[in-house]
């Protein structure tokens, strides 16, 4: 299909504005004003929206179809959260209009913070951060400023992460100016208790940690783990990004984390629109809370107010008080629930293992427990029997209708398939996925080049990554745009991780 | 009201194929010990119908731009953003997709960012652009992290005159990088470049910001090329809204353009989420954060779309990742994409004298001492009220008027200063009305 630059002729338009036609336009000076107008396509109305609207056909939503996507929790987003988000009253407030012109945005700020803090059981809550690797950062940075606070910035310069985590911890530890120490899983899927003690000492600023962890496995030393870190004087960091497991059933504060980001584009479905935005809100225990960024909501009797003399205070990690829009979001979907929280973890848990008791015949378990709201499989029986990869699963399972799994992730797991159902669908849909699976799982062995070939019925077929990145093609050029070539490409699709 | 809906019939099948007898049992592997005992107490769940209840009562409390004639800005404006920008976002394929991780489910965002990369571009004269940050705060510290490591100096330089917010979130971001921060003061509303050269020594970047904080014009070349001379890398913090008018960074020898995205297709929302937007020179382009889509072919030959340059990122690169972002701000940006599909050059152009003469026109109908008179400024001006500018703003808003953001905040000496934003959606009516209200 096009491109919208393609589609461009000169002279037409869309947009037209109001003009003061009296009103001249003050000069800009010469060396300051534009001297070739930038190529924004050129379309009527209507062109534009048939342009947009043929490219949503090209892609693949929640309410498209399945999206077990693990580690990403791909819920339903309720359609009332959209209608609410776009109340003027939000929807038109300007974030300099002055406390007493935002009591509502203000009250719908404190009471998402004490929601927050009630489901991770601390204290002090700042909504701030615009999504999780951020609230990650901002965890590190509380974790800094409280050890220099108390002389010792210097000594604890360690951060440990398992080998299972996101991408995000360690990158994270690395933009916050700590050094990584990388701790072992063991047999079991828990981290490794002999290697995580040899590596904790006093020099360590922290933990961070996911708990269920990306194996979809609640690490059952958790304790333990707690205790190692508090004794040597370190903090534990949560990666609420597995959240949407334990709501109402287990929380974080009460595990022995003393910071915790949550995900609310996952656990608390803000739509992710096709890559953000998101909210990553971190809560803390006490003795964090006057290092967190400004401003802080505040209450003073029955009036709300943002609160910028916080001396400790790291600063600032984003403009204003976060993303607002998500806020409302998620406080309508938490809401929406109240304790029932805890049915929707239930569920979520539920269906991970009904999906991991129908699927384990045909694909190896790496890990043999029950899992929590998600699970890791390994293709490397297909892979080994009939060359079959997590990949060519991957593309195989969108002829069937449904979005892949997480695929290569966590790095532990060979030919991992991580998939995370989500409370919100009807077991008919998860019998059809697994049907659809246990196919593929057959077809591997008598039709594998139709595995190799997928997908079949996609607007596309397999995109070659390796040339993408060899090109570096990343914009369009107009006229001096390079020729694509004509010959079919290797299709090389890179075998590293998507998803997660 | 609630999302989940298995029925009873459902459940016992579904337990007795895991081969448990409760849900309770899924639940063995967590210790008793840190097992929750109660019920949350979050009070009982709403209907769908409660939700709009409680939250229309919320946002009743709020005094939207609608409902007064506003002339605030300083970062955030009250730009007119098209009707299909809502019908686009909100049809659930886009809303409602993850990262497109893979491509073949994804073509239709993954082209959009493509086209909102070109868009980004074009208007700042850049060969990069990601798929977006998160705002025009944040995409200054990724700045400085590119900068650090193309330039191996550990030192930047903020102009006086960048939207403070910016600098706090730079400042907060900077120790964790390794880098000591340098503050540039303004003369007279724009930043001297001579000033700015003698900063520069050993410094990664210089970051301005056109037009600056208090909506006047900097002599950016000049700046620009002040950052050059000492072998810093120059960064232009820009309004897209302005790009049609004023000269792209690339074409005055900015490594780095950044801004706030808001203006160009977002809502006002209270703050955000907006979309931050960061492009560069070729040079840097295996340096820049996050997202970046990439052209290619399929295995028919046929021209597709993928997340490329990987290897920068953290999802493959772990700790040694140009940056930690993976969520970014893709529907916000593709808001914008489509906003500026729908200007075209053209309109685009128009916005931005629209602005300014409305602008120069407001400020001859208040006729107060501007703070700044030498200075040609786009659509925002500062001016001296005579008296602390908190209580011009109390009592404008009981006429109705939100009269501009108070500079004394953010800057010494300017307790009596406004900052006024004008944008397309005030009239010449409305001017009048601020005129009355500031002069009474």
């Amino acid at each position: 299909m096009k491109l919208i630059f393609e589609r461009s002729r000169e002279g037409r338009r869309a947009a037209r504005l109001p003009r003061n036609e009296d009103l001249p336009v003050p000069e800009v000076p010469s060396e300051l004003r534009r001297s070739r107008p930038p190529r924004l396509p050129e379309l009527p109305e209507l062109e534009i929206v048939r342009h947009f609207t043929e490219l949503t056909t090209r892609n693949f939503g929640i309410d498209t179809g399945f999206y077990p996507l693990g580690s990403c929790t791909m819920k339903y987003n309720p359609r009332v959260n959209e209608r609410v988000v776009a109340l003027p009253g939000f929807r038109d407030l300007h974030p300099h209009q002055g406390e007493d012109g935002a009591q509502g945005a203000l009250e719908l700020m404190y009471e998402l913070q004490d929601m927050l803090a009630e489901i991770t059981g601390l204290d002090a809550v700042s909504l701030q951060p615009a999504a999780g690797s951020q609230g990650e950062l901002t965890g590190l940075m509380l974790m800094r400023a409280f050890f220099a606070d108390r002389g010792e910035g210097d000594r604890r310069r360690k951060v440990v992460v398992a080998d299972t985590a996101h991408g995000t911890n360690p990158a994270s530890v690395t933009m916050a100016g700590y050094e990584l120490v990388k701790v072992d899983t063991d047999k079991r899927g828990n981290i490794d208790l002999d290697d995580l003690r040899a590596k904790v000492d006093d020099e360590t600023a922290g933990l961070m940690l996911t708990n269920p962890s990306t194996l979809g496995l609640f690490d059952e030393h958790i304790e333990e783990i707690a205790r190692i870190f508090h004794e040597a004087g370190g903090l534990l960091y949560y990666d609420g990004a597995n959240l949407n497991a334990v709501c109402g059933i287990s929380r974080p504060g009460d595990m022995g984390f003393d910071i915790v980001h949550i995900n609310l584009h996952k656990t608390f479905s803000q739509p992710h629109g096709g890559g953000g935005p998101g909210g990553g809100p971190i809560v803390v225990r006490e003795p964090l809370e006057p290092f967190l960024p400004v401003p802080a909501v505040v209450r003073e009797g029955s009036a709300f107010r943002l609160d910028y003399d916080r001396p400790k205070t790291i600063g600032k990690v984003r403009g204003f008080t976060g993303p607002f829009g998500v806020f409302v979001r998620s406080y309508a979907f938490i809401r929406s629930y109240g304790p029932a929280l805890r049915e929707m973890s239930e569920v979520a848990v539920l269906n991970a293992n009904y999906l991991l008791a129908r699927l384990r015949e045909a694909y190896e378990l790496p890990f043999e427990r029950l899992c929590m709201h998600e699970f890791v499989l390994s293709a490397r029986n297909l892979k080994r029997e009939h060359g079959i990869t997590a990949l060519d699963v991957a593309k195989r399972l969108m002829d069937y209708g449904f979005h892949p799994p997480t695929i290569y992730f966590p790095l532990i797991v060979p030919e991992a398939l991580m998939i995370e159902p989500t409370e919100t669908e009807a077991k008919e849909t998860l019998d059809d996925f697994c049907d659809a699976m246990l196919e593929i799982a057959r077809e591997a062995g008598e039709r594998p080049e139709l595995l190799k070939e997928a997908p079949h019925r996609r607007p596309v077929r397999r995109l070659d990554e390796v040339k993408a990145a060899k090109r570096a093609i990343v914009r369009y050029r107009f006229d001096d745009h390079p020729e694509l070539e004509g010959k079919p490409s290797e299709g090389e699709a890179l075998e590293a991780q998507k998803g997660a | 009201m609630t999302y989940v809906h298995l029925t009873d019939a459902d459940r016992a099948e579904m337990l007795e194929t895991i081969g448990v007898s409760s849900v309770e049992e899924l639940f063995r592997d967590i210790p008793e010990g840190v097992r929750f005992g109660r019920a949350l107490d979050l009070g009982d769940p709403y209907s769908e119908q409660e939700i709009v209840e409680r939250l229309e009562e919320l946002a009743a409390l709020n005094r939207p731009a609608g409902e007064e004639i506003s002339f605030l800005g300083a970062g955030v404006y009250d730009h007119y953003v098209t009707a299909i920008v809502d019908a686009i976002l909100q049809r659930g394929e886009f809303l409602t997709a993850y990262t497109p991780y893979q491509p073949e489910l994804s073509q239709g965002v993954l082209q959009a960012l493509f086209e909102y990369q070109t868009v980004i571009c074009e208007l700042t004269g850049m060969d990069v652009s990601n798929a977006s940050g998160y705002d025009g705060t944040t995409v200054a510290a990724d700045a400085c992290f590119i900068a650090k490591h193309a330039t191996g100096r550990t030192k930047v330089v903020l102009a006086e005159s960048v939207n403070p917010q910016v600098r706090q979130v730079v400042r907060t971001y900077a120790p964790g990088f390794g880098l000591d921060v340098v503050d540039v003061p303004h003369r007279d509303g724009i930043t001297d470049p001579d000033e700015l050269r003698a900063a520069a020594e050993d410094a990664a970047c210089v970051i301005f910001q056109q037009p600056n904080f208090f909506g006047c014009l900097e002599p950016a070349p000049d700046l620009a090329a002040a950052s050059s001379d000492a072998g810093a890398l120059p960064v232009a913090h820009v309004d897209p809204v302005s790009l049609g008018v004023l000269e792209a960074p690339g074409e005055y020898g900015c490594a780095i353009a950044i801004g706030e995205g808001q203006g160009a297709g977002n809502p006002l929302s209270f703050g955000g989420p907006h979309y931050g937007f960061i492009a560069a020179r070729e040079e840097f382009t295996r340096r820049m954060p996050g997202r970046i889509v990439g052209e290619t072919t399929d295995v028919d030959g046929q021209r597709g779309y993928v997340l490329t340059l990987q290897t920068r990122e953290q999802h493959i690169r772990r700790e040694k990742a140009t940056s930690n972002i993976t969520t970014n701000q893709t529907l916000l940006a593709l808001g914008g994409l489509i906003q500026l599909c729908w200007l075209g050059p053209q309109g685009l152009r128009e916005l931005g004298e629209t602005c300014m003469a409305l602008a120069e026109h407001a400020k001859e109908r208040i006729g107060l001492p501007l703070v700044f008179p030498e200075r040609t400024t786009f659509k925002e001006f500062a001016i001296r009220v005579g008296r602390p500018a908190a209580e011009v703003i109390r009592s404008a808003r009981t006429k109705g008027i939100h009269p501009g953001y108070p500079l004394g905040r953010d800057y010494e000496g300017m307790d009596d200063v406004l900052l006024v934003a004008v944008t397309e959606r005030r009239s010449l009516d409305d001017i009048e009305e601020l005129a009355e209200v500031l002069t009474a």
